[in-house]
């Protein structure tokens, strides 16, 4: 008990310090009621029966708040919805709908708290619990933590059914007949006699109902939608041109702005000549703003060339700015005061004291985000309003910041969501649109876009931070005995919190996310976080802490099996402590035939994480070619408790696994005099076509709650890949990317 | 300067080095096409000129000499391409942000070579990139809609 006690007192703490708020005055607020903010625009017959289904005259809208970045969030937020309230998503309109309380994120906020996914009973509940009031209170309505599938399971399938039953009892005083004679099919309540009264007809009825509570959920068994393969909404547009993106926000009189800021982040500009670039062709206006300068031209490839010459004096960074000093300042973290130590079982001093130890040093790079649509946003400023085009995964803090900007209240700031091609994390910041704020108020009265050049993106990512995993270690007769990892890095969350103007103290779960979490019975198994001092700024990339987290715990584990002797799935098994965890090993282990011996001059590799409360494991295999190697098969195994889309967990498996491969073989950012030295792709590749190996996943459902998969297959990739490159080569490469050390294909 | 443009013939004023890309975007208003690097790194902005895949960021105006399609002209929601049909067939696309440059690159890759060998796949497909990983999907895309191109 006492320990339980401790870690609920930890966490509610943790959830007060991301606020700046405080939790009792939150569960007041939050018991408040929201108000629902279709309310505000509805025309005479419409209705707006819940925050997240809207009819009027022209047809049924669904409100998918959770921001699309390529990850299906709108289609899975439409189906949940589709699923209770009967209606055909090919004639439904979606909408993101405004920023707004209503569409809190509930779920997001528990990722930062010291909770492992794995805890059950009273101690869990109460995390999620203050999540849920965090959320809520700090307008988190953002989209990331993988969360989009646990947050809105309940409630989109609970707003369609509450939207289905009003529309219900509307046909019921209609008709005369009762519930149990109605049943409801394609956005029509069907009578007995087979005729059928639309939604659309019954909506001026219904808009007078109060809406019942407590409407039972189907069970899934009843599912037509759910749980069986289904195309996404958005592969037409996708795949004709015809998907619009935030870059592609058109508008009558729109002008064009590129922006050139200090490449070393938040350096500040100390002067800069136009000169040449205010008499190049279509150069309406060069504007200074915060760090650097706006050119704003009647075409971007015009802006773009302008901007370039402009020539800047940049301030020095405020941070130390060159990579080998980054390494070394996080090395120095070691020998200052601990931020966590969320996990110590056993007696780790005292058995490594006593042993042989192995004692190894891995090291992660900073790595960029560089979503292939660049950092964009369309705003415009009229005498009482800005409104704001945007891709965002964070629409509640951008319209808040950007009235600050424009010296506006927030309810003059309208943000129109718009969807993202790629993210992974960027667009959790709103430094862009603060910046395009900028731009409208020096020129109020019309549409600009403003697009980051492909550099101006690379060299303006926040990126995911470098870290340092000493690991040390120890065995016995076969197994597995001593296991110390301690980790360096920038906390993730006190850089993020600070942009946003609020304060952070205390421990950084995210730190040593993925490593201190993990559902093994290591009889002497300790996790230490050391927070290195701030330097580049940083941020959340998909997957945050894990993302690098998996590469140090994995290595180090794959380490001490081979020093063990022991079979690195076998030992997993043996001290495994959580059922679906079990089960995923179990499942990887027969997918790539483990236990056989690999084709000659073969090498496989296994790594498994579990983050955002799903386990992942992943079996690599690679070989020789003369032309260097080659990742021939990856074979991944997961658990969400249920899976909503096959064909899109299937989609998001894969991908994750690319990406976790992509970056572990080929990228990294570093930096010299502040500013970051890859600019453009040729520097920061990523996996291409003719390197992706053919990949096998299997899903299971056996976890007792459901969860998301955007992120999870990320973090398992990169040490699976590591592992196997050692089975093949018997080099063992402790440094990403891989590529610095070895030859691939 | 004169150009056509999924067959409606355009007449502009223009920096003769200006990317055939910024021309499409910002002067005509077609957006299929997506800036993703500037340097024919990503594929993104890939176009057709008489039929060849080109990369419309690194294709200055004045050089275009034949007719330009895009992916709006390749085939549209109930008119699809094969190649499109494909891609919708096997839900390719993730953010779908590459995926007009990867239709357009595949599209005339089948058409010079209705048969490809999946190592001649891999070779024309390499160089548009996809930061969401949807390659494997593409692979199976391209191969379906080769096996299409022979049915008819």
């Amino acid at each position: 008990m006492g320990r339980a006690r401790t870690i609920a007192r930890r966490s509610f703490l943790i959830g007060s310090a991301a606020i700046a708020g405080g939790v009792a005055f939150g569960t007041y607020m939050y018991r408040r009621n929201i108000d629902n903010p279709l309310l505000a625009g509805l025309e005479p017959g419409d209705v707006a029966l819940t925050p997240f289904v809207k009819i009027t005259t022209r047809g049924i809208t669904l409100i998918t708040p959770r921001t699309d970045m390529g990850q299906g969030a709108y289609s899975v937020q439409a189906h949940l919805i589709a699923e209770e309230l009967d209606v055909d998503l090919a004639e439904v309109t979606l909408e993101p709908g405004p920023p707004s309380a209503a569409y809190y994120n509930s779920k997001a906020a528990a990722e930062a708290l010291p909770i492992a996914a794995t805890r059950e009973g009273w101690v869990g509940d109460a995390a999620a619990g203050v999540a849920d009031v965090v959320g809520k209170l700090a307008m988190l309505q953002l989209t990331g933590g993988s969360s989009t599938v646990p947050d809105m399971y309940d409630r989109l399938r609970v707003a369609g059914a509450v939207a289905r039953e009003t529309l219900v009892a509307a046909a019921v005083l209609e008709t005369g007949l009762r519930r149990d004679q109605l049943k409801t099919e394609n956005g029509a309540v069907v009578l007995p006699d087979g005729s059928r009264l639309t939604y659309l007809s019954l909506a001026g009825a219904a808009a007078s109902l109060t809406p019942p509570e407590n409407v039972p959920l189907r069970d899934p068994s009843q599912w037509r939608h759910l749980g069986k393969p289904h195309m996404r909404t958005d592969m037409v547009a996708k795949s004709t041109g015809t998907q619009t993106y935030g870059i592609d926000v058109t508008m009558d009189g729109m002008v064009f702005a590129a922006v050139r800021t200090n490449p070393a982040l938040g350096g500040g500009i100390r002067a800069y000549d136009a000169t040449e670039a205010e008499a190049m062709r279509g150069v309406m206006s060069v504007i200074p703003i915060t760090g650097g300068i706006a050119v704003v031209a009647d075409n971007t490839w015009r802006a773009f060339r302008a901007a370039d010459a402009v020539v800047c004096d940049w301030g020095p960074a405020p941070y130390i700015g060159d990579t080998r000093a980054q390494f070394e300042a996080a090395n120095a973290s070691f020998d200052g005061r601990r931020n966590s130590r969320l996990r110590n079982d056993g007696d780790v001093k005292t058995t490594l004291a006593g042993s042989r130890p192995v004692e190894v040093e891995y090291r992660v790079p900073y790595l960029a985000h560089a979503a292939l649509e660049p950092v964009n946003a369309v705003v415009l400023l009229t005498e009482d309003r800005l409104d704001v085009w945007a891709g965002t995964q964070i629409p509640g803090y951008a319209r808040m910041h950007a009235a600050s900007v424009a010296g506006l209240d927030t309810e003059q700031v309208h943000v129109h969501a718009q969807v993202l091609g790629g993210s992974f994390g960027r667009r959790l910041e709103d430094d862009f649109i603060r910046q395009a704020t900028e731009i409208a108020v020096a020129m109020p009265g019309v549409p600009i876009k403003m697009t980051w050049s492909r550099e101006e993106d690379f060299s303006h990512t926040i990126p995911r931070p470098l870290a340092i995993g000493r690991g040390r270690g120890a065995v016995a007769e076969g197994r597995v005995t001593v296991f110390d990892l301690d980790i360096a890095a920038q906390s993730v969350t006190a850089s993020s919190v600070s942009r946003f103007g609020l304060p952070y103290v205390g421990p950084d779960v995210v730190i040593v996310a993925g490593a201190w979490d993990q559902p093994f019975a290591i009889p002497n198994y300790r996790v230490t976080g050391y927070r290195v001092p701030e330097m580049v700024p940083v941020s959340s990339w998909r997957s945050v802490g894990a993302s690098g987290n998996g590469f140090l715990h994995e290595s180090l584990f794959d380490e001490l099996c081979h020093e063990a002797g022991a079979d690195p799935l076998a030992e997993r098994l043996r001290l495994c402590t959580h059922m679906p965890s079990r089960k995923v090993l179990e499942a990887v282990g027969e997918m790539s035939n483990w236990g056989s011996a690999p084709v000659a001059g073969r090498g496989r590799g296994l790594a498994f994480t579990l983050s955002f409360g799903v386990p992942v494991a992943e079996v690599v295999e690679v070989s020789h070619t003369p032309d260097g190697l080659r990742i021939d098969k990856v074979f991944v195994a997961a658990d969400v408790g249920r899976i909503l889309d096959p064909v899109n967990f299937e989609a998001q498996l894969t991908g994750g696994v690319i990406w976790g491969l992509g970056h572990a073989m080929n990228c990294e950012l570093t930096y010299r005099d502040g500013g970051a030295e890859q600019d453009n792709y040729h520097l920061y590749e990523g996996m291409r076509f003719y390197q992706t190996p053919e990949i096998e996943v299997r899903g299971l459902e056996v976890g007792d709650q459901i969860r998301g998969i955007g992120e999870p297959a990320v973090p398992p990739a990169a040490p699976a890949l590591g592992n196997a490159i050692f089975a093949a080569t018997g080099q063992r490469i402790r440094e990403l990317p891989f590529a610095n050390h070895i030859d691939f294909l | 300067m004169k150009l056509t443009v999924n067959g409606r013939a355009f007449e502009l004023d223009v920096e003769d080095d200006m990317p055939l890309l910024w021309v499409l975007r910002d002067e005509l208003g077609i957006t299929g096409p997506k800036y993703g690097c500037g340097i024919a790194q990503c594929g993104a902005c890939t176009v057709h000129m008489d039929g060849i895949a080109v990369r419309s960021c690194q294709m200055a105006v004045a050089d275009v000499d034949g007719d330009i399609t895009t992916i709006e002209g390749l085939g549209t929601p109930d008119a699809l391409h094969v190649v499109q049909a494909a891609w919708i067939e096997h839900q390719v696309a993730q953010c779908g942000y590459c995926q007009s440059g990867q239709i357009m690159q595949a599209a005339s890759f089948l058409d010079l070579n209705p048969d490809p060998t999946d190592d001649q796949i891999d070779a024309a497909m390499s160089g548009n990139l996809c930061r969401c990983g949807t390659y494997p999907r593409i692979r199976a895309a391209v191969r379906t809609a080769a096996m299409r191109m022979q049915e008819v």
